[in-house]
């Protein structure tokens, strides 16, 4: 028999390990599901997770991924550290991406760089602002903001889809839902002429460090802290919950907002029906898996980003198909939230006679 | 409008009611018992693909239904070992099954868009469907909405007059009073997840065996998290929930009014109708905190752990 007992402080140590043993069960299930296809589990998990890194196209191609991840899921972090439950990194991404492509639309002859600065910041604001309806639901009507943001994804799925079914499309594209390809100048520079990496990736760890200092080093850091592990002491020390949700989601919504613009006006180069393949959603597991650390959401960013290139790769090896991706992320959560147990648990062996005496003993006091 | 309009939209509306009402009982239950399952999306989906793919390989849409409301079983199970046994956070257990069943759904059902099936056909009740407008709406219909009515009628029953619904709600409201009582709480919280993983799992059978009979990748679009804020709307009675499923059922099917009138607007603005719709809800409803707060479960979303 076994028995959980409560630990009497929470386990640092687990804390860091549990994404670790999450990891391992994912690759161990993963590979048993493999098997289970008729295919070499160890061939298979190289091809999933060490084939897309062999050259350096494979690193810049995981850099292209990261970029996105790492921007949704550091605004993700403040909002959870919040214990705010933001789901609409995703619909936020996609304001952003929307938002960006239509302000790229109005530059299609432009031929210096700088459009690409109201690009990016009318890309940022309307993240920003679709993240602002979440707040106003949440602080003025007490709208629960797990539905909401939920519900604002996909309003803002279909908000793209109006566009480029209708006033985006290009009118030269031959009735494609598509728009036009934006001017080069409006096109985020790339780091190496022969990759498809952008800049994009110095936004993500810039953010990355901005935050890092926010919520460690300042007094709005740590007001955000106090109001996601105890709210009656927020209260009582008088922090205004409400300004500190509408700073905690409007920031995440423009990080995601940039995430989605440089998505747009990056790789994809126009407006298209499907702009982000659940950039928003993996950058919920990233913040969890990263034990909402910086670094540690670094570290989460690479691992989902292969998650995505992995299924790409078994898509083109092994011929499976490419939504093995979605399977890969969700066992890690999955056994991530098993193995978080282990923080605050501990499983300790109980003989059978044991728990029997101690039966009698307690009942005959 | 003429009557023949009138007559489809209230058809289409109990249709599209359907599957929200299937995975919205399925949750209330879940909910009653203090469990807050976020999974919902996830266990429909797979209901959906396992259904449709049971289908497609036997031909036999009886075992398909029953192998839809398996696999969300199955799905509620996996959410149950997580928040039950091993006392994880509900709500990040219910969005883990909600990625994990996109995921596996489309994994699965992957070589399955597509193909068509013959979906399940309605079962028209002699003399009563003739009636005029009403009839065709609730006597022309396929047996998986005969049963949402059943059911209806069962969980009001159960909720109320019987003592495995007080024991339900005991449950939900303090498991240590319940567990005092000798409830054994986790037992019937078990019950009351897989009852709505059965649910969920129906709910997402319907859609791709009856309401739209093919399988694409996140078919159900939200209908989950819908039915969601259908359970908090209803304020956890079964009528409510009919009721309120019936009004985001022609949300869904406007664009079928706004043709009969012959007013033209984008199909995509139109979907996001039930979305918005569902905001305005939960808007109407929280405004008023302690109204909200009185009928929800007490420890809902509360993790119970038996004192040994």
């Amino acid at each position: 028999m076994f028995k959980l007992e409560k630990r009497p402080f929470d386990s640092k140590v687990m804390s860091y390990c549990s994404p670790l043993i999450a990891l391992v069960l994912t690759l161990f299930f993963g590979g048993l599901l493999f098997a289970s296809l008729g295919h070499n589990p160890f061939e298979a998990l190289y091809t999933f997770f060490i084939m897309p890194l062999s050259d350096a196209y494979g690193l810049t191609e995981l850099g292209m991924k990261v970029a996105p991840l790492l921007l949704c899921a550091m605004g993700l972090s403040i909002c959870f550290k919040a214990k705010i439950w933001n789901i609409g990194a995703e619909g936020q991404f996609i304001m952003g991406g929307l938002g960006g492509g239509f302000m790229a639309l109005q530059f299609l002859n432009a031929e210096s760089s700088w459009v690409l600065l109201p690009i990016l910041l009318f890309g940022a604001l309307c993240g920003l602002a679709w993240a602002g309806l979440a707040a106003l639901l949440k602080t003025k009507f007490h709208a629960n903001e797990i539905l909401t943001t939920i519900m604002l994804n996909y309003i803002a799925l279909n908000a793209l889809l109006w566009g480029v079914h209708g006033p985006l499309k290009d009118p030269n594209g031959f009735n494609f839902p598509e728009s036009a390809m934006f001017a080069d100048a409006a096109i985020l520079p790339l780091l190496h002429q022969d990759y498809r990496l952008t800049i994009a990736i110095f936004f993500g760890l810039f953010a990355m460090v901005a935050i890092w200092t926010l919520l460690s080093r300042s007094w709005l850091g740590f007001q955000i802290q106090v109001l996601g592990e105890d709210k009656a002491a927020a209260h009582y020390a008088g922090f205004k919950e409400n300004k500190l949700v509408w700073f905690a989601l409007l920031m995440c919504g423009a990080l995601a907002g940039l995430a989605g613009v440089s998505e747009v006006v990056g790789p994809i180069g126009q407006l298209i029906p499907y702009i982000s393949p659940g950039y928003g959603y993996a950058a919920i597991i990233v913040v969890f898996l990263g034990r909402m650390h910086p670094l540690g959401i670094l570290l989460a960013s690479m691992l989902m980003g292969l998650t995505y290139m992995g299924g790409e790769m078994v898509q083109i090896e092994m011929s499976l198909p490419k939504s093995i991706t979605g399977l890969f992320q969700g066992m890690l959560l999955f056994f991530l939230l098993a193995s978080d147990l282990l923080i605050s648990y501990r499983i300790i062996k109980v003989k059978k006679e044991n728990t029997n005496q101690s039966a009698t003993a307690s009942s005959a006091v | 409008m003429d009557i023949d309009l009138i007559t489809n939209i209230l058809y289409a509306t109990i249709r599209t009611g359907t599957p929200l009402i299937l995975v919205a009982f399925g949750e209330m239950i879940c909910e009653k018992s203090g469990v807050l399952n976020l999974g919902q999306e996830g266990m429909m989906l797979m209901g959906a693909v396992v259904g449709f793919v049971a289908a497609v390989v036997s031909g036999s849409l009886m075992i398909a239904i029953l192998m839809a409301i398996l696999a969300g079983i199955c799905m509620s199970l996996l959410f149950g070992f997580l928040s039950i046994t091993l006392v994880s956070n509900q709500v990040a257990s219910g969005l883990a099954l909600t990625i994990f069943g996109g995921g596996l759904s489309a994994f699965i059902g992957a070589n399955y868009v597509g193909i068509g099936i013959e979906g399940v056909p309605p079962l028209v009740i002699p003399v009563l469907s003739d009636i005029p407008i009403i009839g065709k709406a609730l006597f022309q219909q396929d047996i998986l909405v005969y049963f949402s009515f059943l059911m209806a009628g069962i969980l009001f029953f159960v909720l109320t007059r019987t003592r495995l619904g007080l024991n339900l709600r005991a449950v939900g409201e303090n498991p240590e009073a319940a567990n005092s009582m000798g409830i054994h709480v986790h037992g019937i919280r078990y019950m009351a997840v897989m009852f709505g993983g059965a649910m969920a799992g129906l709910a997402g059978g319907y859609l791709s065996l009856a309401y739209t009979p093919l399988w694409s990748d996140g078919m159900t679009a939200g209908k989950g998290w819908i039915a969601l804020a259908l359970v908090v709307f209803a304020s956890w009675k079964v009528g409510r929930i009919m009721l309120g499923a019936y009004l985001f059922g022609i949300a869904s099917i406007m664009h079928l009014i706004l043709q009969g009138t012959g007013f033209e607007i984008s199909p995509s603005l139109l979907a996001m109708l039930p979305y918005v719709a569902t905001i305005f809800v939960l808007v109407l409803l929280s405004s008023n905190q302690s109204k909200a707060k009185l009928n929800a479960p007490m420890s809902l979303g509360v993790a119970y752990r038996p004192q040994l």
